[in-house]
């Protein structure tokens, strides 16, 4: 197990690896100089040549890539551009929504699409079925913001039950704060829903297909149980190898809903930075999600062996 | 060596792993799999909305009229206009062609260099862990992330969304068709041809990439229908193309400050994307249950 454990951890090492280059690349290749851009308007030649040097931006690149490196995992990515503000300070001023958005998401898709593969599985080829079916290639399909928009409409112009736009932060009441994600929630989570149903139900259909599922139905186990603790269990993999995956519809999916409902949190801090050709704080919030999206399959991979315990050997 | 001649080995072989759907019978095949007919019909009406848009009684899509501001849906503007009095059914229609064009583009870019860097990792072993490698890091990043990051290095056109998304999507082609070129190669025919003689390009040519052309189309298609609502989030965002091309995530983009009041904009637009994006997906799963003789037998 420990070895597994091990071997699975050193392997994303690698893949962190590429991924800090790729961003890093992204920075270094950004069109201006940062230096003439941080000296503003009124500088001489001189004292962008200062700052040049002080940001030791005239050294080779693999140079350059060491000393970012070094400064990240030392938490310090940079200084925005814009604001002048550190950037690990602006990311952690906005993590609160985004967290909050994502855990909720998560939680909702993953107790209304696991029961729903299930269910389409169980009834394969009836209407039921088609139904779950139809309904998670619709939410495949219909992109992030109009479910955002057509949710908004509804339950926040129309039926007045829901915040239309906005975010309350928990410190003002946990009410007030799960209403104002709920829809964002469910606009950010239908594509993950769709994703997720369709993945148990063909994980189910094929171990609903094992002999030792016919075993359980022959000595008097009754459907939920087949359904839920014979069959479930065995189908997990599956379910959880995309449920890590599909984290990454996730994130794009948060810049759109965080724009759509208004939500000041790493989404539009994204989408505010690509207005201002802010790069380092784009660096930053790419190197974040990029890092959280690692570690969550890590995680996925370490699950596997608690699902299926061969995979340890 | 040159004179031994070898009689029909291309011929026979490659007829082993085709699943026998793909030859004829296309009317049974479309009866079986009402997804390929719907998503098709669908996407042929959006390709002959897209063409034929300046015959379809638009005007121009980026001719400003203030006098005529933000008129909802009526006889002389069927789908309303926007803040700058454009006409939305204009824009939409010819928004068409930035979405499909996006789309095959990316589709198309993606396989090709999926293809390509599949192929020679799965061909040139000491490439492969380093390749490998980079598609894992490349994937590690969310698509749309990536695509973003990538946008803000260089002008919004349409020529640079395709390229920030197309190098988003490479990975997945570049794992399957490399997966599928490990496999491929373990398979009695192609070392049948390799021990007959067959040289590498002609082996890869002839065996491997027709078989592993199946799923790469499946994939592609899946990859068209991402693209299109990537395309279009960039657009939204302010990351995509200016603001004065007729896009669908443009329009939206334009009628986002004023949804509450005028949600006519944003629905348009809205609701072509998603049945554009939900023809592609139906065209997909068709395909792929049809091009799948496994996926077919557990229907």
């Amino acid at each position: 197990m420990l070895s597994y454990v091990v071997r699975r951890v050193l392997a994303t090492i690698p893949v962190m690896g590429i991924v800090a280059l790729t961003v890093f690349s992204l920075l270094y290749l950004a069109p201006g100089d940062p230096a003439a851009i941080i000296a503003g308007d009124q500088a001489t030649t001189e004292q962008i040549a200062q700052i040049r040097a002080s940001l030791g931006l005239s050294q080779p690149f693999l140079v350059r890539f060491a000393h970012w490196l070094w400064q990240v995992v030392h938490f310090n990515l940079g200084t925005s551009v814009f604001t002048g503000q550190p950037v690990s300070g602006m990311i952690g001023q906005r993590i609160e929504p985004t967290l909050a958005l994502m855990i909720l998401t998560m939680a909702i898709a993953i107790t209304l699409a696991v029961p729903l593969g299930v269910i389409a599985a169980w009834k394969q080829g009836t209407w039921i079925d088609r139904a779950i079916m139809v309904f998670a290639v619709l939410g495949f399909s219909v992109p992030v913001f109009v479910v955002g928009y057509l949710l908004a409409y509804l339950f926040g112009l129309t039926l007045r039950i829901l915040p239309v736009q906005g975010f309350t932060p928990l410190s003002q009441g946990f009410w007030p704060f799960l209403a104002s994600l709920i829809l964002p929630s469910l606009a950010l989570g239908a594509i993950y829903v769709a994703l997720l149903a369709r993945i148990t139900r063909a994980a189910m259909l094929e171990v609903l297909a094992q002999d030792y599922v016919r075993t359980a139905r022959a000595k008097g186990v009754g459907q939920g149980g087949v359904l839920f603790v014979h069959a479930l269990k065995n189908a997990a993999n599956p379910v959880v190898t995309v449920a890590g995956l599909g984290v990454a519809l996730l994130i794009g999916g948060t810049v759109v809903t965080e724009t759509v409902f208004a939500i000041p949190g790493l989404g539009t801090l994204t989408a505010n930075a690509i207005l201002q050709r802010d790069y380092p704080v784009i660096q930053g919030v790419v190197l974040l999600f990029s890092f959280v999206y690692v570690v969550i399959n890590l995680i996925v991979d370490l699950l596997y062996s608690v699902f299926d315990p061969r995979i340890r050997l | 060596m040159s004179e031994i001649s070898l009689p029909e080995e291309a011929s026979v072989l490659p007829e082993i792993l085709p699943p026998p759907a793909v030859h004829g019978r296309v009317v049974g095949l479309v009866l079986r799999h009402p997804g390929i007919a719907i998503g098709g019909a669908l996407v042929g009406l959006m390709i002959f909305l897209a063409l034929a848009a300046p015959w379809l009684g638009t005007v121009d899509p980026e001719a400003l009229d203030p006098a005529n501001m933000l008129i909802g849906v009526s006889a002389g503007h069927w789908f309303g206009t926007d803040m700058l009095g454009r006409d939305i059914y204009s824009r939409v229609l010819y928004g068409a062609r930035v979405s499909l064009i996006v789309g095959f583009a990316v589709a198309a870019l993606a396989s090709a260099g999926g293809m390509g860097i599949g192929l020679v990792s799965g061909f040139v072993r000491p490439l492969d862990p380093v390749l490998m490698r980079i598609m894992d890091g490349v994937m590690a990043i969310p698509s749309i992330l990536l695509a973003i990051a990538l946008m803000a290095l260089t002008q919004g056109s349409v020529g640079n969304v395709i390229i920030a998304i197309t190098i988003s999507q490479v990975p997945q082609v570049a794992r399957l068709v490399r997966g599928m070129v490990l496999g491929l190669r373990e398979q009695p025919f192609v070392e049948a041809a390799i021990a007959a003689g067959t040289r590498t390009p002609r082996l890869i040519w002839r065996h491997i990439v027709p078989n592993t052309l199946a799923p790469v189309i499946v994939q592609a298609t899946y990859i068209c229908a991402s693209a299109m609502i990537i395309e279009a989030i960039l657009d939204f965002i302010g990351a995509g193309t200016p603001p004065v091309v007729p896009s669908w995530g443009n329009i939206m983009a334009e009628g986002r400050a004023l949804w509450q009041v005028k949600p006519f904009i944003v629905f348009f637009p809205a609701f072509f994307l998603s049945v554009t994006v939900l023809a592609v997906n139906l065209l997909g799963d068709g395909l792929r249950d049809a091009l799948d003789p496994r996926g077919e037998a557990r229907r």
